[in-house]
C-alpha cells in the first residue's frame, strides 16, 4: 500500500453562529489554515474530497457545486461524502484512499457544518410517511442506549457529570473551542435542566457552526514537513434496526477499531496509544466507546473515567481539545477529532499538547450508533 | 495502478411515479438480481457505496433508510456520497487500487416524483445570491441551451434529432420511462417550458434505482469470463457562478479529455448523462463522436433516475460492450447546473 501522512490541519475557530463568514467563507477559513500549516500551494492539490452532514443543515443540496469555487476544486476532481455523525471521519479515510490508491499525490480535505443556518434538531426529525414521526433528535434517540449502559454495568451518575467537566476544562487550552466555561463543575452540571433522561443540559454537545480542513500526501512529497503517518484506518457500518444488535456496544465499532489496530500492529490499545480524539456528543459515550474499543473490558469503562485515565495527563487521555462535547460542527466533528489526533503526534496541539505523543487514534461515529470511521496516526513510519 | 473491472450491472425499471415503493424495496430487486446472476450474497463483497439525495426525500438520511436493503450483519465496509452514484463507483475504484477490497457493490437510487425537482435543483445553487430567486433546472439548462444555439455550436435542428433518436432508441431499452415516437411536427408544435426549451427537450421526472458490482483484475474473472475495464477515468468540476463559466467551453471535460489521452481512442459507442436535448450535440462535438453510435439506451430523455443516470450512463456502456462485438466504449456522468461538474469513463473489453 502506498503510504500517506497528514502534512496540515486547518480550523476555524468554533461558535454557535459564525455570521462574520458565508458557508464559503467558513470551508475557505479552515483550508486556508491548512495549507498554511502544510506549506503547500493550490497547483499541488490534486483533488478536493469534502464531507458534511445531512444537507437540510443549512438547505443547500449538494454543496460542493455551490463552494467548487470557495475550496479551491474549479478544474479539479471533487467527491462529497455523506455518512452521517461519521462524515468529518470517513471523509478523512476517503481523503486518504485518494492518495493509497496511487491517483493523486496531494489530496485537501474539509468538512464543515454551519449549523446556525437551520435547526439541526428539526432536520434530524424527519417524518416518514410508514412510520411513527420521532421528533427525537440525536439526545433524544442515544438517552435509551446510554440508561442501558448504566443499568449493564450499574454505574454512578457522577460519571456523566465527570466527563462534562474534563472536556470542557480541556476546551480552556484550546482557543478554537466553541464553549469556554471556566469554573465548570460537577456541582454545575448536575444543576442544568434535565433534557434527556440520563443526560443533563451540560452534558450535552453544542450546536456549532466551524470547519476543519486536512492536507494528506504520498511519502514521497512529504520532505522535511512535520507529518502524521497514517498507521490505519477503516469504516464499518451496521443496519439501524436488526435482531441481536447491541446498540450499547456496536459491532461495528468493534470490529472497525480491530481492523486499525490490526494495520497498525496494536495488540493492547490501552498501552501502545497515547492519546484518543473520540466522538464523544454526549458525556456518556466517554465510557461506552473505551469499552467499545477495547481501551478495557466491558463494564470497567466508567471506572477508567472515574479514576482520571482519560485526563490530558492520565493513562489514556480522551478529547484534549475539549472533544465534541465542547464544539460540534456535526459535519466537520469527525474531521477535528481525526485532525487532533495528527496534531498531537505532530506535537502541534499547543496547550492541550500531550507530552511525548507519538501514536493517536482518531474516531467518528453517526446514525443510530452504527456508522464508525477510524484512524490511527504516528509520528514515524516504522 | 490496478485494474478494475465492471462484472455486473442491474437497472430497475424506470417509473414515473414510484408511488409506496419505498428507498429499500426499489434497491433490493437490483442488487438481488445482481446477486442472483453472478450467484453471489452480500458476503462476497468487500466495500459497498451508494448515491443519493436527502432532498429527493424529503428527509435527511436517505441512505441510512436505504441501508436497510444491504445484509449489514455482520458490519460492512460501506460510504455513501450525497452525488450521482457514479462517483460511488470511483470511490469504490480507488478502495480497489487501494488494496483494502476486491469487490464492490455500488447502488444508486431517487425517487423525484413526490417533491418538486424544480425547487430541489434551485437549491443547489449559491445560496445567498441566486437560490432565493429560485432558478429552475429547466431555466437553467435553457441558458445553456441558449448560449450554444447562438454561438452555432449547436443548431436547433440538432436537438430535434437528439430528441427523435432518444425516443427512437428506446426500444432497446426495456426499462425506459417514454417510449412514445416523437415527429418533427409534433416537437415544434410544442409550447416552450423555457426558450430554447419545450417539453421533448427536457427529461421526465423519474423514479427508480440501479447497481452495479465491480472487481479487481484478479477478481474479476471469479465472476464473468468477460469483465469489462476501467480503461480510464477522470472528473473535473467548474466554478458555480455560472455568469463566471463561458458555458460554451467545457473547460472540465477538455481537461479529462487530456488527462484520459482520449483524442486517440476510437469509441465503439458512447452514452451520455446529457438530461435535455441540447447537450446530446454539444457534447458529441466536444467529446468527437459525430460518427459514435450515442444514446443507445435512448439516455436521460427517455428516464431520467436522479443520483442513478450517471451510473446507468455507465452501466448502459458495459451492457453494449458486453452484448456486442465492441471493444472500447465512452460514459459520461455529470452534476450540477449547466453540466457544471462531468465524469469521462473510457470502458474496454479486452480480447
Amino acid at each position: 500500500m502506498i503510504q500517506a501522512g497528514v502534512i496540515g490541519v486547518g480550523q476555524t475557530k468554533y461558535d454557535a453562529k459564525r455570521r462574520d463568514v458565508s458557508m464559503g467563507g467558513l470551508v475557505r477559513e479552515a483550508i486556508d489554515n491548512a495549507m498554511l500549516a502544510a506549506n503547500v500551494e493550490w497547483d499541488a492539490i490534486d483533488a478536493v474530497i469534502l464531507g458534511k452532514a445531512p444537507d437540510m443543515f443549512e438547505g443547500v443540496v449538494m454543496p460542493e457545486l455551490y463552494l467548487a469555487d470557495a475550496i479551491g476544486a474549479v478544474g479539479k476532481p471533487v467527491l462529497r461524502v455523506h455518512t452521517a455523525g461519521s462524515v468529518g471521519g470517513s471523509t478523512g479515510v476517503i481523503a486518504a484512499t485518494h492518495v493509497c490508491s496511487g491517483q493523486f499525490k496531494t489530496v485537501l480535505t474539509v468538512t464543515f457544518e454551519k449549523q446556525s443556518e437551520s435547526n439541526a434538531t428539526w432536520a434530524l426529525s424527519p417524518r416518514y410517511p410508514y412510520s411513527p414521526h420521532i421528533n427525537a433528535g440525536a439526545g433524544g434517540y442515544f438517552a435509551p442506549f446510554i440508561r442501558e449502559y448504566i443499568r449493564r454495568y450499574d454505574a454512578p451518575e457522577h460519571i456523566g457529570w465527570k466527563v462534562a467537566v474534563k472536556d470542557r476544562l480541556n476546551a480552556l487550552k484550546n482557543p478554537l473551542a466553541h464553549l469556554h466555561i471556566p469554573g465548570i463543575d460537577e456541582k454545575m452540571v448536575s444543576d442544568t435542566p434535565m433534557l434527556w433522561e440520563p443526560l443533563r443540559y451540560l452534558e450535552s454537545c453544542p450546536s456549532s457552526d466551524g470547519a476543519c480542513a486536512m492536507v494528506i500526501t504520498s511519502k514521497d512529497l512529504v520532505g522535511s514537513r512535520d507529518v502524521a503517518w497514517i498507521k490505519g484506518m477503516a469504516v464499518r457500518s451496521e443496519g439501524t434496526l436488526s435482531a441481536g444488535r447491541d446498540e450499547v456496544n456496536p459491532q461495528a465499532g468493534i470490529d472497525c477499531a480491530k481492523d486499525i489496530y490490526d494495520q497498525a500492529g496494536i495488540t493492547n490499545p490501552y498501552k501502545e496509544i497515547d492519546c484518543a480524539e473520540i466522538y464523544v456528543p454526549f458525556s456518556w459515550y466517554e465510557p461506552m466507546w473505551l469499552e467499545n474499543l477495547g481501551f478495557c473490558d466491558l463494564g470497567e469503562g466508567w471506572k477508567l473515567t472515574d479514576k482520571d485515565a482519560t485526563a490530558i495527563d492520565g493513562e489514556i487521555p480522551f478529547n484534549m481539545s475539549g472533544g465534541v462535547m465542547s464544539s460540534n460542527p456535526i459535519g466537520a466533528s469527525g474531521m477535528i477529532r481525526f485532525g487532533e489526533a495528527a496534531l498531537q503526534v505532530m506535537g502541534k496541539a499547543n496547550d492541550h499538547q500531550v507530552e511525548d505523543a507519538k501514536v493517536a487514534m482518531g474516531h467518528a461515529y453517526g446514525g443510530a450508533a452504527q456508522f464508525f470511521a477510524m484512524w490511527i496516526v504516528s509520528s514515524s513510519l516504522d | 495502478m490496478k485494474k478494475v473491472a465492471i462484472v455486473g450491472y442491474a437497472q430497475h425499471p424506470i417509473l414515473e411515479n414510484a408511488g409506496a415503493l419505498n428507498e429499500v424495496e426499489l434497491i433490493m430487486p437490483v442488487v438481488h438480481q445482481l446477486f442472483d446472476e453472478l450467484g453471489i450474497s452480500q458476503n462476497n463483497i468487500d466495500f459497498t457505496c451508494s448515491g443519493s439525495c436527502d432532498y429527493l426525500q424529503g428527509a435527511a438520511f436517505a441512505f441510512v433508510e436505504g441501508l436497510s436493503a444491504i445484509q449489514t450483519n455482520p458490519p460492512i465496509k460501506e460510504s455513501h456520497v450525497e452525488m450521482d452514484a457514479a462517483w460511488a463507483m470511483y470511490e469504490s475504484m480507488l478502495k480497489i487500487q487501494m488494496g483494502d477490497a476486491d469487490t464492490a457493490l455500488i447502488y444508486g437510487f431517487g425517487k423525484s416524483s413526490p417533491g418538486r425537482l424544480d425547487s430541489i435543483i434551485s437549491l443547489q445553487m449559491d445560496p445567498y445570491y441566486i437560490s432565493p430567486l429560485w432558478p429552475d433546472r429547466v431555466s437553467l439548462a435553457a441558458i445553456q441551451a441558449r448560449v450554444l444555439l447562438e454561438k452555432n455550436i449547436i443548431t436547433p435542428e440538432q436537438m430535434i434529432t437528439a430528441v427523435i433518436e432518444a425516443r427512437t432508441n428506446s426500444k432497446n431499452n426495456k426499462n425506459a420511462l417514454v417510449t412514445e415516437l416523437v415527429d418533427k411536427e409534433s416537437y415544434l408544435a410544442s409550447e416552450k417550458i423555457s426558450s430554447p426549451l419545450n417539453e421533448f427537450d427536457c427529461p421526465p421526472i423519474s423514479d427508480g434505482s440501479s447497481a452495479m458490482i465491480i472487481a479487481s483484475e484478479e477478481k474479476a474473472y471469479d465472476f464473468t469470463d468477460q469483465p469489462i475495464f476501467i480503461e480510464g477515468i477522470d472528473h473535473r468540476i467548474e466554478s458555480s457562478n455560472i455568469g463566471s463559466r463561458d458555458l460554451s467551453k467545457p473547460t472540465g471535460i477538455m481537461a479529462s479529455i487530456e488527462q484520459l489521452k482520449l483524442e486517440k481512442t476510437k469509441f465503439d459507442v458512447a452514452e451520455l448523462h446529457t438530461q435535455f436535448s441540447h447537450e446530446v450535440p454539444y457534447l458529441q462535438s466536444v467529446l468527437n463522436l459525430s460518427d459514435v453510435p450515442t444514446n443507445l439506451s435512448g439516455g436521460p430523455l427517455v428516464g431520467n433516475v436522479m443520483m442513478c443516470a450517471g451510473l446507468d450512463a455507465i452501466g448502459k456502456t458495459y451492457e453494449s460492450l458486453k452484448s456486442n462485438d465492441l471493444t472500447n466504449g465512452l460514459a459520461h456522468a455529470s452534476s450540477g447546473p449547466c453540466l457544471q461538474h462531468n465524469m469521462l469513463v473510457h470502458l474496454e473489453k479486452k480480447s
